[in-house]
């Protein structure tokens, strides 16, 4: 059996498709593509797929990773590109590659996200920002289906820093999350800047905010994220595509 | 000129509600089509959550069918959840398509699919969101043309205020023929206005236009007549037949949503109509006579749609899957062609016989097997008489021997409480039957452990059906009668716990009643119901027996004289003006048939195997049953080899 490692991307209103309906959606997709899945065994079989780490529902990604098992050999550019044209414009698969040793989900050790937040003036923003980081702990509270649950959304916030969109000035929030469990997601940062700095949106209306995954992956020493596939690539002797 | 998009406004709310991919469109195998190149353009609704309206098959085929035409775009919209509906309001967001999520006013025409009654407040909340007047009265030049189809439109008085125009019968050739109209109507300039645009569609003959007709009632409240108000406007309106399934091979590209729906599964349909002559089936009645899809044609289907889809179940549907005359040879044609596939083939039949084993196992070689539910319908021999269901106590036990004897542990067996003439004795007779399955199974498996599940459902009499002047029962008695039958169940030692029961309660069965054989005058009951926050009636946590209750009392009308009154020879019924093709002395003969059958009354065959026996629907409508065999057989596939392998 050969494996293969998906860096797909979720992109404008397909971010509003949950893990489950991703799931769905791919496993229609390789057949389609008439990719020749390997299954698991037993009374009901199963197509060889793992995932890892999704974005929640509501937030795009540009590094969202899927592993599957093939019973034939395939050619990783040629499943890339007949799985993209499978799956709905939105959910665009970005690269394949042959899988190499170790963990893929082990690689994945933290985020780095971008979260526009139109909400906020960009001054309003940087102060909250400095007053999160400045922070010990900043205690959330989030709705999960059994109840409520408190997280504290600072400790795994390695660093952050507020830019201004060069098109519009908007503020953008830009951080590198650690991984953790549960899982500190953007909403939870953006409802932690709103109780640390006591904030009202500046227009009335819903609070917005619209969060893009850019890389997961190692966390490299200079604090930055890497890229989870450099091994497998290492392995093939592939080297990584340019700029998507 | 281009119409605006509300995405960029909807997007912005999408975070704070429920499953918000079911708005977001862009679905496989969905169009999105150029606005300004378009010179007719539908939205079509399917009134219930985009979970149980995405795979709607009719929705799904109207959409290609227009889309397919180079002229004519068309886009979906569906219910939206309450918690959607309340930010739309604050936001002002109007009623969009999922497709290009432009506002439903824009259209030329709202188009909407009602497989039952219990969607009628949903429309409402749609046009308000929309910024459509609810009145058909008080809509402009500037509102889309709002027509009602689907099995509900067969009655649709009660909402005859609220849409402009009806539709009964197949869709297809339909909308392209409302289609023609409104395209040459803009042509020339739209003359006259909506006003004019209604009249040429009542002209048709295929279109039912309410505003044309007035309704004049009895003192004591039935109704008089019900006459054209103005010249040129056909007395009785027709429904609409497809002949030849094979021409109308869609969905040819099966929509495959992102979010979960209520059938994870591509259908295709077998045949249309049946002629078996249940006189409860609303369904079987009006979709006479029966027209087959042919054993090659379905192969196509099966092949295409699973390539355009990636779907991984085939659901082969029709009204009696295991009735069409080739269904032996299709069963073991697709299961061949799929074999060692992890394609699986369903057939969702409730005929009672072995037979429908033998099929249901031939589709299961794949190893998945589907659950078996049969349909008796009635408890005892005499109630199976009277509705024309000719299944002895045998015929059942045989059939689920065979089942057991196959390895199913258990199936599911469906019957109706509150049939014409029915005892407490007819439905408690249901736990007899059932603990004789159960003998029987245990026999026939030898094993302790099978089950089986009773599902009994509230009878509803339905226009255009020999049971159309029926006393419905009323709620507090269907209630009493299937506690009756838990008791009985209950009581029984030796099998009891081996048979499980699954049944409502008869409230929501009475609101079905009133608006299914309703008036114009249940028209305000359905505005007061929506505006009192009535919405998604089909779903019991939104359901509220008490709001339709309230709700009928305060506008004055009286719901038993709507439901539990039994209607004579003479009544002029609310839908006699339209034609589903049955001869009404031909149904009162058969209701007056039915009402003897428990002495002496003579069993109504199947006009496929039998003579016609002149229920009026092929004459009528220029129709004639389409069946085979035509002895063709399906050809072996040759497997393709993977383009993506190295
Ligand atoms: S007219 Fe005759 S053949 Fe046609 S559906 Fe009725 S009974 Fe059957």
């Amino acid at each position: 059996m050969q494996r293969l490692r998906i860096r797909y991307a979720k992109r404008g209103r397909l971010r509003f498709s949950s893990h489950r309906d991703f799931q769905r959606a791919l496993e229609r997709a390789l057949r389609r593509a008439a990719v020749p899945m390997a299954y698991s065994a037993g009374f009901s079989p199963h197509p060889k797929v793992s995932y890892a780490n999704a974005a929640p529902t509501g937030t795009a990604s540009e590094a969202e990773y899927v592993e599957i098992g093939v019973a034939e050999r395939c050619d990783p550019e040629r499943l890339r590109a007949a799985l993209d044209a499978s799956l709905p414009p939105g959910l665009d698969v970005v690269e394949v590659v042959e899988a190499g040793p170790g963990s893929l989900a082990e690689r994945l050790e933290a985020s780095h996200w971008s979260v526009r937040l139109p909400s906020l003036t960009l001054a309003e923003a940087e102060r909250a920002v400095g007053l999160l980081l400045a922070a010990e702990a900043v205690t959330v509270e989030r709705v999960m289906k059994d109840g409520k649950r408190l997280l504290d959304a600072r400790a795994p916030l390695l660093a952050a820093r507020v830019d201004a969109d060069p098109e519009d000035g908007c503020a953008i929030l830009d951080m590198v999350v650690r991984h953790v469990t549960p899982a500190v997601r953007p909403d939870d940062v953006v409802t932690a800047l709103r109780v640390v700095a006591d904030l009202v949106p500046a227009a009335p209306g819903p609070w917005i905010w619209a969060a893009t995954r850019l890389a997961q992956g190692p966390l490299q020493p200079d604090g930055t994220v890497g890229d989870p596939l450099d091994p497998d690539r290492a392995a093939v002797g592939a080297t990584a595509p340019g700029p998507v | 000129m281009p119409v605006e998009s509300v995405f960029s406004r909807l997007e912005l709310l999408l975070p704070q509600v429920q499953k918000p991919i079911q708005y977001v469109g862009g679905e496989l195998n969905a169009t999105v089509k150029d606005w300004d190149s378009a010179a007719v353009r539908w939205a079509l609704m399917y009134p219930d959550a985009y979970e149980v309206g995405l795979p709607n098959q009719g929705v799904m085929i109207l959409y290609e069918v227009l889309n397919e035409q180079v002229d004519v775009l068309a886009e979906r919209t569906y219910a939206v959840w309450p918690d959607l509906e309340k930010l739309m309001r604050e936001y002002d967001v109007p009623q969009f398509t999922v497709d290009a999520h432009r506002p439903i006013k824009a259209f030329d025409v709202l188009g909407v699919s009602f497989s039952t009654e219990l969607g009628y407040t949903n429309l409402l909340t749609a046009l308000d969101l929309g910024g459509i007047p609810l009145h058909a009265a008080g809509r402009t030049d500037d509102d889309p043309i709002v027509i009602a189809g689907g099995h509900a439109a067969f009655n649709p008085e009660p909402i005859a205020d609220f849409v402009d125009a009806a539709i009964l019968g197949d869709g297809e050739q339909a909308v392209l023929q409302v289609t023609a109209v409104i395209r040459q109507w803009k042509a020339d300039g739209s003359p006259g206005g909506r006003d004019e645009l209604l009249m040429r569609l009542a002209k048709t003959g295929g279109v039912y236009v309410p505003r044309f007709y007035d309704v004049d009632y009895l003192p004591d409240g039935r109704i008089q007549r019900v006459v054209p108000n103005r010249p040129g406007v056909p007395w009785r309106v027709s429904k609409h037949t497809v002949m030849d399934l094979d021409e109308w091979p869609y969905p040819k590209q099966p929509l495959v949503p992102l979010a979960e729906t209520v059938h994870e599964r591509m259908s295709v349909e077998i045949f249309r109509g049946c002629t078996r002559g249940c006189r409860f089936c609303q369904a079987g009645m009006i979709t006479r006579p029966v027209r087959e899809r042919s054993i090659t044609g379905i192969g196509e289907m099966v092949k295409a749609g699973l390539e355009a889809s990636g779907y991984e179940e085939v659901g082969l549907l029709s009204l009696s899957s295991a009735d069409h005359s080739e269904i032996g040879e299709i069963a073991k044609g697709l299961a061949d062609r799929y074999e060692g596939t992890q394609t699986s083939l369903s057939l969702p039949s409730t005929r009672v016989d072995a037979f429908n084993v033998t099929l249901a196992k031939e589709l299961s070689r794949n190893g998945r097997r589907s659950g078996l539910t049969f349909a008796p319908e009635g408890g005892s021999e005499r109630i199976r008489k009277v509705i024309n269901k000719m299944v002895t106590e045998d015929d059942l036990i045989r059939t689920v021997s065979t089942a057991y004897a196959n390895g199913w542990r258990q199936v599911k067996l469906y019957f109706m409480c509150g049939l014409p003439t029915e005892t407490d004795e007819d439905v408690v007779q249901i736990a007899t039957l059932a603990s004789r399955v159960i003998e029987a199974g245990r026999a026939a498996s030898g094993k302790g452990d099978i089950r089986c599940t009773v599902s009994i459902g509230g009878f509803v009499p339905k226009p255009h059906t020999p049971f159309q002047w029926a006393s419905q029962l009323d709620h507090e008695a269907t209630d009493a009668r299937l506690h009756k039958l838990k008791d009985a169940i209950r009581a029984d030692r030796k099998y009891g716990k081996a048979i499980g029961l699954r049944y409502h309660d008869g409230k929501p069965g009475i609101v079905e009643g009133l608006l299914s054989r309703g008036d114009r005058r249940v028209g305000a009951v359905i505005r007061k119901v929506w505006e009192g926050g009535g919405r998604f009636d089909g779903w019991s946590e939104h359901f509220s027996f008490e709001r339709w209750m309230d709700a009928a009392s305060d506008v004055g009308v009286d719901v038993d004289w709507y439901t539990t009154r039994e209607r004579d020879q003479h009544e002029v019924l609310p839908w006699d003006h339209l034609d589903s093709g049955l001869d009404k002395e031909w149904l009162w003969e058969d209701w007056q048939e039915s009402i003897a059958s428990s002495d002496d009354g003579a069993e109504v065959e199947d006009c496929r195997w039998t003579p016609c026996y002149d229920c009026g629907v092929c004459p009528g409508m220029d129709t004639s049953i389409q069946i085979g065999p035509t002895g063709r057989t399906l050809l072996p596939l040759s497997p393709a080899a993977s383009p993506v392998r190295a």
